[in-house]
């Protein structure tokens, strides 16, 4: 597979995109987890990646983060290219992500995981001078700390946390700075219906121009947060469409829907 | 995936402040006890036990808190801290004036001091951007190399380290018209010291670095994902832990007043872990207290030994027993066994008194 077909070209030069998939392939031995994706997503826009369990979601979005990097492929990041990017530099460039499984600090309190979210996605991460309580850090942390409802056990350690606060937690962590574009990998898994509630209301209230792609097995979660959405199966993407579509589609409901997904 | 059931190592250094009281009124009452028994300890002890036991203890403590910094903090166990301490040492008798006058340059102590903080931060830099790309066990090899590396060196080095006979005489500057090798003032200026580089550690664990640290050391895939560059912050780390090291070392110079490739042979390295991981690696107080344990057994065991007609040398046979003690029995040391001891003597009194603690 090539990385550059020429006809491309044009649309780099100046993509409006807020990200942009060319050919995204990644092997794990010779196990293709993903098969030549290729996905634009405009800024602010919300999509749903939807797909049954190994049809390569969160290896998708392990690649766009630079977790794992991707074995062939272009990832553009707002017109730039990150392919070659550590995941730190893309975060700084605005990006997020939340973990499908939890991924805390579990010997740090609340304050300090989301107080940590903060410092690395601004300057003097290497300080070594304690933060004053005034600090806008500081400040910064305790408003995202209300915001996902954590307040009460702001000085809890993460590890003595209930399952549904370790995923505000987690939510939390990737709203920190000034984010461009979010990745949340199944958020709502396993979360009592009024924690659902509250995920759905924290997404539907985050500013318009921040976009992001959910990975969402509940459908009524999925469907009322997003305006588009994408169907993977074996690590490839079968079907893109709005909701109404994607809901209606047969091939959809035999494949996802109405096969024997749990 | 299998990051999420990481385990917290250091969990707990430092619990949330309590808000609205000065940081004064939150020190505990033992702390002040021992702060004037150590200030009042010139007044009662001898001239050996301020500048040998007592000495000696702080001199250890501030190599191995350097390691506690990088274990404890950072999860990243390394061999080098007494090379690097020795380092430190080797460069204020290199540059600084020694009995070795065809060797040492003689600058004065502003040049000479400085320089070698230098030198040994640049080394602690390079060979921790070496060990940082390795993990666990072969961080613990990979330092060791080096170390042993090092050590051979200085050993077959005659132009600039002098090879075995390194350097005699190397003393302290008289500042402020003191001799500071006279066992009070080398006290004090030791104490001086540890505190200070205790308080340091303290100190950084709770800023933005000691904080990310932790995170690198509890789950480094996240620290990434939230924009942290884990490398650069790991080699960092090294670096800042070699200013502790470098103390310890240039302390260890004027109290010996000599430096030689034994100082930084492969058994000093160890004994530094051994140390820190006899006090207890979870808290920087813990380097101090294992030394004070090993510098103890140290001194006091020959004595021992002798009535029951082994030789001196046995007293590495005492530690290294108690090390597997430590090991086996209570992993974060003796301050981890004391605070147990104090978390169930806490849980007794609790019925009777009836108090929510
Ligand atoms: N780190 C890895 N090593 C090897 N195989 C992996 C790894 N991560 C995922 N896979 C494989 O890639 C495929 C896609 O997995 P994944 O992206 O986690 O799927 P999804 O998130 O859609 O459930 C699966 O077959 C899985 O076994
Ligand atoms: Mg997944």
């Amino acid at each position: 597979m090539t990385l550059t077909r020429p006809d491309d070209r044009p649309a780099q030069m100046n993509s409006g995109n807020a990200l942009e998939l060319r050919g995204i392939t990644k092997m794990f031995g010779a196990l293709a987890a993903i098969a030549d994706v290729t996905l634009t997503v405009r800024p602010g826009e919300r999509r749903a990646v939807l797909g049954s369990n190994g049809a390569g979601k969160t290896t998708l979005f392990n690649c766009i983060t630079g977790d794992f990097p991707a074995t062939s492929g272009i990832i553009r990041f707002f017109g730039e290219d990150v392919t070659a990017f550590p995941p730190y530099e893309r975060i700084r460039r605005g990006l997020r992500r939340t973990y499908q499984i939890s991924s805390l600090f579990a010997g740090l309190t609340v304050i300090d995981n989301v107080y940590l979210a903060c410092r690395g996605v601004s300057r003097n991460r290497y300080s070594l001078l304690r933060p004053r309580t005034d600090d806008a850090l500081v400040h910064a942390a305790e408003m995202l700390v209300e915001a996902v409802h954590l307040t009460a056990v702001r000085d809890r350690l993460v590890g003595e946390l209930a399952y549904g606060q370790q995923r505000q937690l987690e939510i939390a962590l990737a709203m920190s700075g000034a984010p461009r574009f979010i990745l949340f990998d199944e958020p709502a898994a396993g979360l009592s219906p009024t924690e659902r509630r509250d995920l759905v209301a924290i997404l539907t209230s985050l500013p318009a121009h921040i976009g992001y792609i959910i990975i969402e097995h509940d459908m009524d979660v999925a469907l009322r947060v997003v305006e588009s959405v994408t169907m993977m199966h074996n690590g490839r993407i079968f079907k893109e469409g709005r909701p109404s579509e994607i809901e209606e589609d047969p091939e959809v409901q035999e494949l996802y829907l109405g096969g024997g997904h749990g | 995936m299998a990051l999420a059931d990481q385990a917290p190592t250091g969990a707990r250094i430092n619990p949330a402040a309590a808000p609205g009281r000065s940081w004064i009124e939150r020190i505990p009452p033992g702390w002040w006890i021992a702060v004037v028994v150590l200030l009042a300890m010139p007044m009662v002890a001898n001239n050996f036990w301020l500048f040998q036991v007592m000495g000696w203890s702080f001199i250890l403590g501030m190599i191995a808190v350097s390691l506690t910094f990088l274990a404890g903090y950072g999860g990243m166990v390394s061999l080098l801290q007494m090379s690097i301490a020795g380092l430190a040492g080797y460069m204020v008798a290199i540059l600084g004036p020694s009995g070795t006058t065809s060797i040492s340059l003689g600058l004065a102590w502003w040049i000479a001091l400085p320089a070698a903080f230098l030198v040994a931060a640049i080394f602690a830099t390079l060979s921790g951007a070496l060990a940082v790309r390795t993990e666990g066990i072969y961080t613990i090899m990979i330092t060791l190399a080096i170390a042993a590396a090092f050590f051979y060196f200085t050993r077959q080095n005659y132009t600039i380290f002098n090879g075995y006979s390194g350097f005699n005489l190397v003393l302290p500057p008289r500042l402020f018209g003191v001799n500071w090798r006279d066992p009070v003032p080398f006290y004090y200026l030791c104490l001086g010291c540890a505190a200070l580089c205790y308080g340091a550690v303290v100190y950084i664990s709770r800023s933005p670095f000691g904080l990310a640290l932790q995170g690198v050391r509890d789950n480094p895939r996240r620290m990434a994902a939230l924009g942290f560059n884990v490398t650069a912050h790991r080699v960092a780390a090294h670096a800042l832990a070699s200013v502790f090291a470098s103390v310890g070392g240039i302390l260890l110079v004027w109290q010996n007043a000599q430096i030689a490739p034994g100082t930084i042979g492969i058994p000093a390295a160890i004994d530094i872990l051994v140390v820190a991981v006899i006090g207890g690696l979870r808290r920087p107080l813990g380097a101090f207290v294992g030394a004070f344990i090993y510098v103890i057994l140290q001194v006091f065991s020959p004595d021992v030994l002798g009535v029951f007609g082994f030789s001196a040398e046995r007293f590495k046979l005492i530690i290294g027993l108690g090390f597997l003690a430590v090991v086996l029995f209570s992993p974060d040391g003796v301050l981890g066994l004391w605070d147990r001891w104090r978390a169930r003597r806490a849980r007794r009194v609790d019925p009777l008194t009836g108090a929510p603690r």
